[in-house]
């Protein structure tokens, strides 16, 4: 055992260690890596795991990465979508297109369902999102998914940043962040006992850029409201909505087209558009380094209802 | 509304896996790391406004007159009505030198497993000690748990020095305590740095209060001290996740076995063995993620492996090269780190999860506690409670292919799973044996 030197004064002078161009790995490769990874222990250990899929871009990356992790074999798993009745149509129709061309399944669970025949009620403010936790919680209970992938990422809010990869839930889908279990090396424990499911996240560690420099990267194809384009938009508690049958504008909303994009693509309720020329993904790249603003800081209204509004959706089953 | 860029671009950062940095911190509760976290964050401007908004928001309604930074971490309700840390946070960060993912972990004794959790993958420990306290207990916990972690890089942050009239004696005499009980672990190298993560000295910017301390800040440390092994000094290690049969017409043969390399360079070519059944194969062909294939890959990429002989492997089993594979064992000796609210105990039923294999598995002995307070072994003991460190021997109903844990991080760690409940229980760092060869 050698003696330990302290060198409060001055770095350290360790050697460089040089693993040389030809045996290092880019940190979307490494990211990449890890991500299949997860995906391939989901396969190996569970019965019936479903992906959530939105056709937002966080989903599309984890579809277009669990296409990979299995080829040439098919995914092994189903689609999920919980549909608030409020998606965006682009949206709706990139989701579709998508299941269509990968020969996936798709399940898909309707908050307007809920409200027709009364298991739901609208809320004063319009908003579903919060709508989106029974009818998710239900489906995973009804097909008995005992693996769901979420494509949450631990850079998006405070909360999620305590989330594990594995993350347990209970019979009724309840996150307790106190009894989470620890997470070791890349060890996932996936044990549950019947009824309980556990929520899985590949891209924990992946940030927005990251999402974005893959999409470059793998040539991924997005519905294009992620891409600036005019729209017809109102201000509400500021941010810039987009009209439509959920309930805006209200009396004194002035409606006016706007060069936009979206950064997150969720219901049309509470997902404001930011005002962009962004075009292309090597132009919403270089619009996303130089913003000041968290993704779900610019356009996520059901983010700002607390202090703690996603842990809170979180404990009820949210994602 | 409009996203006008108001402060320094956010740095995408370098390009390779070299030039990423994972660390943790590590300290008692209450010695400020979550405030140091904050202000690493805030002064290497890697928080956005509406971030740093909400949390100059929150502050002021508790009464605060300064923004409370580890309001940025502290994601948790009863985090922020306790004001101290439950859980591990992951912050990811980059400035233009390096990028970084950060586990803040808790302090609180009773928080010990997730503070393992988040150390388990680090390559630098950050160790808060406040400067009016010096080392205590939770400390040398702490810095045990990185000397078994087996963490590169210890560091030393001696916090709160404005409160101590930043006495460069005080800090001293603190490195000094920190040192000998690094080197009772047996930690090779130790940098102590002594800050104020209230004021930000030393943090990202140097301190004119100190001007006795010459070394770096903070930032500049973590930016500058070298991370990543080279794959080629290692055996190769592939556990196998998944077998990918598609037997379509495009692929009616195809029989890959998927999985993470976790240590070392596999070529076509190689000559392997499948443990633990001891079959020898060839590498016939090695398929990429890009749907390609290569003469060779290494740790850790995800690939899918093709050999040239048909033989019968699972999940679970490890490809390793013929030459440098380890033993397959039924007992093992380890020193583990307990993590369940149930104690462990000689005589136990447990199942061990090692890297994709899970078998059941007996704890045969208890051998011993370290004990904390002077870091000797304490033999006699036969229960081990949580938080508690010891040394174990197991035995395994089936054999599992277990390499040291000081030569190979990911073929040495496995858990210890309660059978009834699906709970983990230990965490576990194995002796070895590996048969010396290729490492």
């Amino acid at each position: 055992m050698t003696a330990t030197t302290v060198t409060p004064f001055a770095a350290p002078s360790l050697p460089t260690v040089h693993t040389g161009d030809a045996f290092g790995l880019s940190h979307l490769d490494t990211v990449e890596s890890e991500a299949v990874h997860i995906f391939r222990e989901v396969a190996g250990e569970f019965e019936r795991p479903v992906i959530l899929f939105s056709g937002g871009k966080d989903s599309i990356v984890m579809l277009h990465l669990a296409l990979k992790a299995f080829a040439p074999a098919p995914v092994p798993f189903t689609l999920l979508h919980v549909d608030t009745g409020h998606n965006f149509p682009e949206v709706l129709e990139y989701r579709d297109r998508t299941v269509a061309a990968h020969g996936l399944r798709l399940y898909v669970a309707s908050v307007q369902d809920y409200i027709d025949d009364g298991r739901l009620r609208e809320r004063p403010d319009g908003t579903r999102n919060p709508l989106q936790t029974v009818p998710l919680t239900e489906a995973i209970r009804q097909h008995r998914f005992d693996a769901v992938f979420g494509g949450g990422r631990r850079d998006e809010e405070k909360a999620r940043a305590k989330e594990r990869v594995f993350s347990l839930r209970d019979e009724f889908s309840q996150w307790d962040p106190r009894r989470q279990r620890p997470e070791l090396w890349q060890l996932y424990n996936g044990r549950h006992a019947p009824g309980e499911h556990v929520r899985v996240f590949p891209l924990s560690n992946w940030t927005e850029l990251d999402v974005w420099q893959y999409i470059q990267r793998e040539d991924i194809a997005l519905p294009r409201i992620y891409f600036a384009h005019e729209r017809e938009v109102f201000a509400r508690d500021g941010m810039w909505l987009a009209p439509g049958a959920w309930g805006g504008p209200r009396d004194g909303e002035r409606v006016e087209k706007r060069l936009v994009r979206y950064r997150t693509v969720g219901d049309m309720s509470c997902t404001g558009a930011v005002d962009s020329d962004a075009t292309t993904v090597e132009a919403v790249i270089a619009e996303i380094a130089a913003s000041r603003l968290t993704e779900r800081g610019a356009t996520r209204a059901d983010d700002k209802m607390s202090e703690a509004a996603m842990e809170d959706r979180k404990r009820e089953g949210y994602f | 509304m409009t996203e006008a860029p108001t402060g320094a671009p956010r740095a995408s950062g370098p390009r390779t896996a070299a030039d990423t940095l994972r660390l943790a911190t590590a300290g008692s509760v209450d010695d400020g790391k979550s405030t140091l976290v904050g202000r690493l964050l805030h002064d290497s401007k890697s928080v956005l406004t509406d971030q740093l908004e909400a949390v100059e928001h929150a502050s002021r309604s508790r009464g605060q007159e300064t923004p409370d930074l580890a309001l940025l971490t502290d994601g948790l309700r009863a985090e922020r009505e306790q004001g101290i840390t439950i859980d591990v946070a992951y912050r990811y960060f980059a400035t233009s030198r390096r990028r970084f993912i950060l586990a803040d972990t808790p302090g609180h004794v009773q928080y010990t497993r997730n503070m393992v959790t988040g150390a388990s993958t680090a390559d630098l420990a950050l160790v808060l000690v406040d400067a009016r306290n010096g080392v205590v207990e939770q400390t040398r916990r702490h810095l045990a748990v990185a000397a078994l972690l087996r963490i590169r890089h210890v560091t030393l942050v001696v916090n709160k020095m404005d409160l101590v009239d930043c006495s460069e004696e005080v800090f001293a005499r603190t490195a000094a305590a920190f040192s000998a009980c690094a080197d009772a672990l047996g930690i090779e190298r130790v940098t102590a740095i002594p800050i104020s993560a209230l004021a930000g000295d030393n943090v990202v910017r140097p301190s004119e209060r100190m001007d006795w301390y010459a070394g770096p800040t903070v930032l500049e440390h973590l930016e500058s001290v070298p991370v990543g092994a080279d794959p080629r000094t290692e055996a190769a290690r592939l556990p196998v996740q998944y077998v990918i049969r598609p037997q379509t017409a495009a692929h009616p043969d195809y029989r890959g076995y998927a999985g993470q390399i976790t240590s070392g360079v596999l070529r076509v070519g190689d000559r392997i063995t499948v443990l633990p059944s001891g079959g020898a194969s060839t590498v016939a062909a090695i398929d990429t993620l890009d749907g390609a294939t290569t003469d060779t890959a290494w740790a850790p990429q995800s690939v899918t492996v093709r050999l040239a002989d048909d033989l019968d492997i699972a999940r679970g089993d490890l490809i390793a090269p013929a030459a440098g594979a380890p033993r397959a064992v039924r007992r093992l000796t380890a020193t583990v780190c307990h993590l369940g609210d149930q104690p462990l105990f000689a005589g136990r039923q447990v199942l061990l999860r090692h890297t994709t294999r899970t078998v059941r598995a007996v704890v045969a002995e208890i051998s011993s506690r370290l004990d904390l307070e002077d870091l000797s072994e304490r033999p006699g003991t036969d229960t081990l409670r949580m938080n508690d460190i010891g040394r174990v021997v197991l035995r395994t109903a089936e054999p599992i292919a277990l390499d040291g844990y000081a030569d190979f991080r990911r073929t040495g760690s496995f858990l210890l799973v309660d059978p009834v409940d699906g709970t983990t229980l230990t965490a576990g760092m194995a002796d070895g044996p590996t048969t010396g060869e290729g490492k």
